[in-house]
């Protein structure tokens, strides 16, 4: 089978859909690879080096939607490119086919299959091919690079022979994986982070990366059954627009990334956010392609208001190590789909049927809803017991203990009577010997360090040897009396067990070194 | 030599032994420990033959030296892998020299009932019956010590299958024969003289039979219990031995021995959250089944040896957690040659040892010790669990159950409620396995469908090799 991949026609695309990596493994699950001229170049990789990867390079768009299987694409397609699609093609792009309902009927009326990489459902099993969160992840981390380029000061607060510096405040609002991805990159910088999340659920992942959790007094939980949040009540946002207000007077850097699959990204961060401001701040809005979370952001600018507040509403987008990443999504999304040999377009996967919004000449979009979420079905709320109850079970607990003991104690007193009164004096003192190297061995063994148990059960194996004492006490001088036979055996044996067991620990020992 | 310096030497000899075992509290101290009890057994020995009415020196010579090659041959030739091998053969020799001291025991003419005969010295009633009883029960525990350690033996040699041995109705052949005992002592310590010899063959016999039974009945991966168990059992054999003789040195260390081995049975089952009895009378999984099983969610992904080489060279933080498919595939050499590479270029790299990883108490320590792992960075569960959120990798090497998540999340599993080491926590976990072949305790292990953990698929000796191949190129 051919995989294609073209040159993105999109100016400001500088991703590839395939890398000289991503061609080796395509090889790998059985695909002949052709790829367009200069596909590579904004991403820093040449042709020469698709060609020693084993790909065949092809001179035209044309060559590539004219003879290929299946095509691999970043961006979705113009309406042109559309057009030189051959029909069964099978094509994986972003589609955003919420947005760009006559693409997805062109392409449907080419009889093309169209993946929308963007559409994959978010389950844990797709989460290897999820284009979204491998680009978010890359996108939160440019975030906070980008925003502390326009910042133009220290992130970390320093203490220096010049002066003490403050470190900078960074606010990023939405936790999912751009904004966790730029809380954990602002945290290593050495910022203050805050974060914010309508979703309660996300507030330990985000303390766990280095960031202190931002929240409104209302209880009102925005998580849903799609991985995405939920529009919030009146009261709600109101609550969090004064959030917001006091924050926005503090912090230096903020950071939305707010994005509501197939919908305008939601305002957030107001005018009145930004005119509260600190001049020299710097917003960071993530969303700026789906209008942004701000109503000042320009999708594709960087400019600063009035205020002196910079406004970045576009990001560079490592695109070499962006390709990786996607090509890497894809890779594994066409292993799912069978690789060459076993290649099968499954209407009834849920991922596949999910994503491929254009089957044999049919729109599929929108999707039957498929709930998943990393705590589905709701936490088990566990009521952790007050002091005083821990008190109170704490005081039974050992008032039952103290009485199972006497009676304990009182079972074996009684039986220590019973042995004395009919055992001769002679065993009582062995007794009384047994049940005291009982405790002795006890109390010994329970200070044995955990690493020497081997040791331990072979230097007790050497020691229990002492058995050779019985053998010793019943030899005689007349080898023909079954007692000196016996007694022969018993000796060889328990030397065996002395010597070896005490080599063998010498030996296990003298290998732990520090 | 006299009684009086006897017992004292006998004494002195029980202190060295006590000081001995108690030398193992730490590494420093445990050589010294090996030579207090080499120092306590000679005197011991010393003691006995030169005392009083100890008679055939010549064949005792003989016996301890042939012992003394056979002993030096096995202790020298053997690899560290084998241990637990080596340990249960040598339970089973004890086992065997208590069973043949108790019938010499019996045998002796000094131990019959001479109260009659000499009203001085002899024995009476009670102590001829209660020298019965000793007899007895020192041949009874000898004798399962003995055929179980073989068992055990041949289970971890892998000459008898390891896996457990079940059929219907077995605690109540068990008990049933259990019972053929008792009645076989009651009718033993009624005969006079010899007489009872028979009585006493039949119950050997049949003691040897529960021993075979009691350890066919236990899987090979409750090895560690069973080896601990029986090296209790050794011990209480020997102080039954030194009841018979009326020897409190034998009682002393036999004591000492046994619940050594109890201490450290109950410590692996506590590790296994499994309650002693339930690993004595064998099977797994059987007090299972509290509900449907978790169904496994998540895709295996794997990966190849230069992407886990990659991995970690990136990590600053390395955990290894081995078991017993690294003592299999002796892969501790090679896996310490990595550790020395990614030590050098800076890494934290520490070992994570469960309780029950291997086949015997403390097994795994011992096999990197003997590939010359430094002792300090050879960690202990609970030590280092707190630290996995912080580790960038975990390599799991031939461990399964030890790492399985099903036992803090799935109430439903048979090893829920068991300490593991939480290697989910870790940035990302890879798992160096043969297979996709479920582990001993036969539950499917949710760590490899998570989405931070990767399957590194093959030998581990050789995808440690490969590995350093790529780490150092």
């Amino acid at each position: 089978m051919k995989v294609g991949i073209p040159s993105e026609i999109f100016p400001n695309e500088l991703r590839v859909a395939a890398t000289p990596k991503t061609v080796k493994r395509l090889q790998k699950q059985g695909f002949e690879v052709y790829i367009q001229h200069n596909a590579g170049v904004k991403a820093n990789f040449s042709d020469k080096d698709f060609e020693e990867a084993g790909a065949k390079i092809v001179a035209t768009a044309a060559d590539i939607y004219g003879n290929s299987d299946i095509v691999l694409k970043v961006k979705e397609p113009s309406m042109e490119e559309v057009d030189m699609m051959r029909e069964g093609l099978v094509m994986l792009s972003y589609l955003w086919p919420a947005q760009n309902q006559p693409l997805l009927q062109k392409l449907a009326d080419k009889k093309v299959n169209a993946v929308a990489m963007d559409a994959i459902p978010r389950i844990s099993r797709a989460q290897k091919m999820d284009v979204l969160s491998s680009m978010a992840n890359i996108a939160g981390y440019r975030a906070v690079i980008e925003g502390s380029f326009y910042f133009g000061r220290f992130l970390n607060g320093q203490i220096t022979a010049a002066g003490k510096v403050e470190p900078a405040k960074v606010l990023v609002i939405g936790a999912g994986v751009a904004g966790l991805a730029a809380i954990g990159a602002a945290n290593s910088l050495g910022a203050i982070v805050r974060a914010f999340d309508t979703r309660k659920e996300v507030a330990e992942q985000i303390e766990s990366m280095g960031a202190q959790f931002l929240t409104v007094e209302i209880e009102e939980d925005g998580a849903t059954s799609s991985g995405y949040s939920k529009e919030m009540s009146k009261e709600f946002i109101e609550a969090e627009m004064k959030l917001f207000l006091e924050q926005a007077k503090e912090v230096d850097i903020v950071i939305t990334t707010a994005q509501i699959p197939g919908r305008p990204a939601p305002k957030l961060w107001m005018d009145y956010h930004v005119a509260a401001m600190k001049p020299g701040s710097v917003i960071v809005d993530l969303a700026a392609s789906t209008g942004g979370n701000c109503g000042l952001t320009r999708n594709g600018e960087v400019y600063t208001t009035d205020n002196g507040v910079t406004m970045v509403g576009k990001l560079n987008q490592l695109p070499s190590q962006a390709s990786q990443l996607y090509g890497n999504n894809l890779c594994h999304l066409l292993d799912d789909m069978g690789k060459a040999d076993k290649w099968k377009i499954d209407m009834e996967d849920a991922v596949v049927s999910r994503a491929m919004v254009t089957y044999n000449g049919k729109i599929n979009w929108p999707p039957a809803p498929l709930p998943v979420s990393p705590t589905a079905g709701g936490a088990k709320k566990i009521v952790p017991p007050t002091a005083e109850e821990v008190k109170i079970s704490d005081a039974e607990k050992s008032k039952k203990e103290t009485i199972s003991m006497f009676i304990r104690l009182a079972v074996v007193g009684a039986l220590l009577l019973f042995v004395g009164k009919f055992a001769p004096p002679e065993f009582i003192q062995h007794f009384t010997v047994f049940i005291l190297a009982v405790f002795v061995g006890w109390q010994l063994i329970s200070n044995v360090s955990h690493s020497l148990h081997t040791p331990l059960m072979a230097v007790t194996n050497a020691i229990s040897g002492i058995i050779v004492i019985g053998g010793l006490l019943q030899t005689t001088n007349d080898f023909s009396n079954p007692m000196t036979i016996l007694a022969f055996i018993a000796i060889l044996v328990a030397s065996i067990n002395i010597v070896g067991g005490f080599v063998v620990t010498h030996r296990m020992l003298n290998m732990f070194k520090k | 030599m006299a009684i009086g310096i006897q017992t004292a030497a006998y004494l002195f000899a029980s202190i060295l032994f006590i000081l001995s075992l108690g030398s193992l509290s730490s590494q420093e101290s445990a050589k010294r420990g090996v030579f207090y009890g080499i120092i306590g057994m000679a005197i011991a020995i010393l003691a006995t033959v030169l005392g009083e009415g100890v008679a055939g020196q010549v064949y005792i010579i003989i016996a301890i030296a042939i012992a003394s090659v056979i002993g030096l041959l096995l202790a020298r030739k053997v690899e560290m892998t084998s241990m637990p091998q080596l340990v249960a053969i040598l339970h089973s020799f004890v086992g065997l020299a208590a069973v043949l001291v108790g019938f010499g025991s019996y045998l002796d003419p000094k131990t019959q009932l001479t109260i009659e005969i000499d009203p001085v010295n002899g024995l009476t009633h009670a102590e001829h019956m209660i020298h019965l009883v000793e007899v007895f029960i020192g041949i009874f525990i000898g004798a399962i010590t003995f055929t179980g350690s073989i068992i055990a033996w041949g289970k971890l040699e892998g000459k008898v299958r390891s896996k457990a041995l079940m059929y219907p109705g077995r605690h109540a052949v068990n008990i049933v024969l259990l019972i053929a005992c008792i009645v076989l002592g009651v009718l033993f310590a009624q005969q006079e003289g010899n007489g009872g010899l028979l009585y006493l063959g039949i119950m050997t016999a049949i003691a040897c039979f529960i021993g075979v039974m009691l350890v066919m009945a236990i899987g090979g991966g409750d090895m560690p219990v069973v080896v601990s168990m029986l090296n209790s059992y050794s011990g209480w054999a020997a102080s039954a031995a030194g009841f018979m003789l009326g020897n409190d040195l034998l009682i002393v260390t036999g004591a000492l021995v046994g619940s050594s081995g109890a201490i450290l049975s109950i410590h692996m089952c506590h590790a296994m959250n499994r309650s002693f009895f339930s690993v004595i009378l064998g099977g797994f999984g059987t007090p299972a089944a509290k509900g449907e099983a978790k169904a496994m969610e998540g895709e295996v992904t794997s990966l190849n040896h230069e992407e886990v080489a990659a991995l970690l060279k990136e990590a600053k933080s390395v955990v290894i957690v081995p078991g017993y498919g690294m003592a299999v595939a002796k892969a501790q050499y090679p896996i310490f040659k990595m550790v020395q590479v990614l030590r050098k270029a800076g890494k934290n790299v520490r070992f994570a040892i469960h309780p029950v990883a291997g086949r015997l108490p403390g097994h795994m320590n011992v096999l990197l010790a003997e590939a010359n792992v430094p002792y300090d960075i050879v960690l202990e569960m609970d030590e280092i669990n707190d630290d996995m959120p912080n580790t960038d990798v975990v390599m799991v090497i031939g461990a399964n159950d030890v790492v399985n998540p099903s036992a803090q999340d799935d109430p439903a599993s048979s090893i829920y409620g068991m300490p593991v080491i939480e290697a989910w926590k870790a940035e990302k976990v890879i798992i160096m396995k043969r297979s996709m072949s479920a582990g001993y305790s036969g539950e499917d292990n949710p760590l490899f469908y998570k989405p931070n953990s990767e399957m590194l698929y093959g030998d581990a000796k050789d995808s440690v090799e490969k590995i350093l191949g790529f780490l150092k190129a």
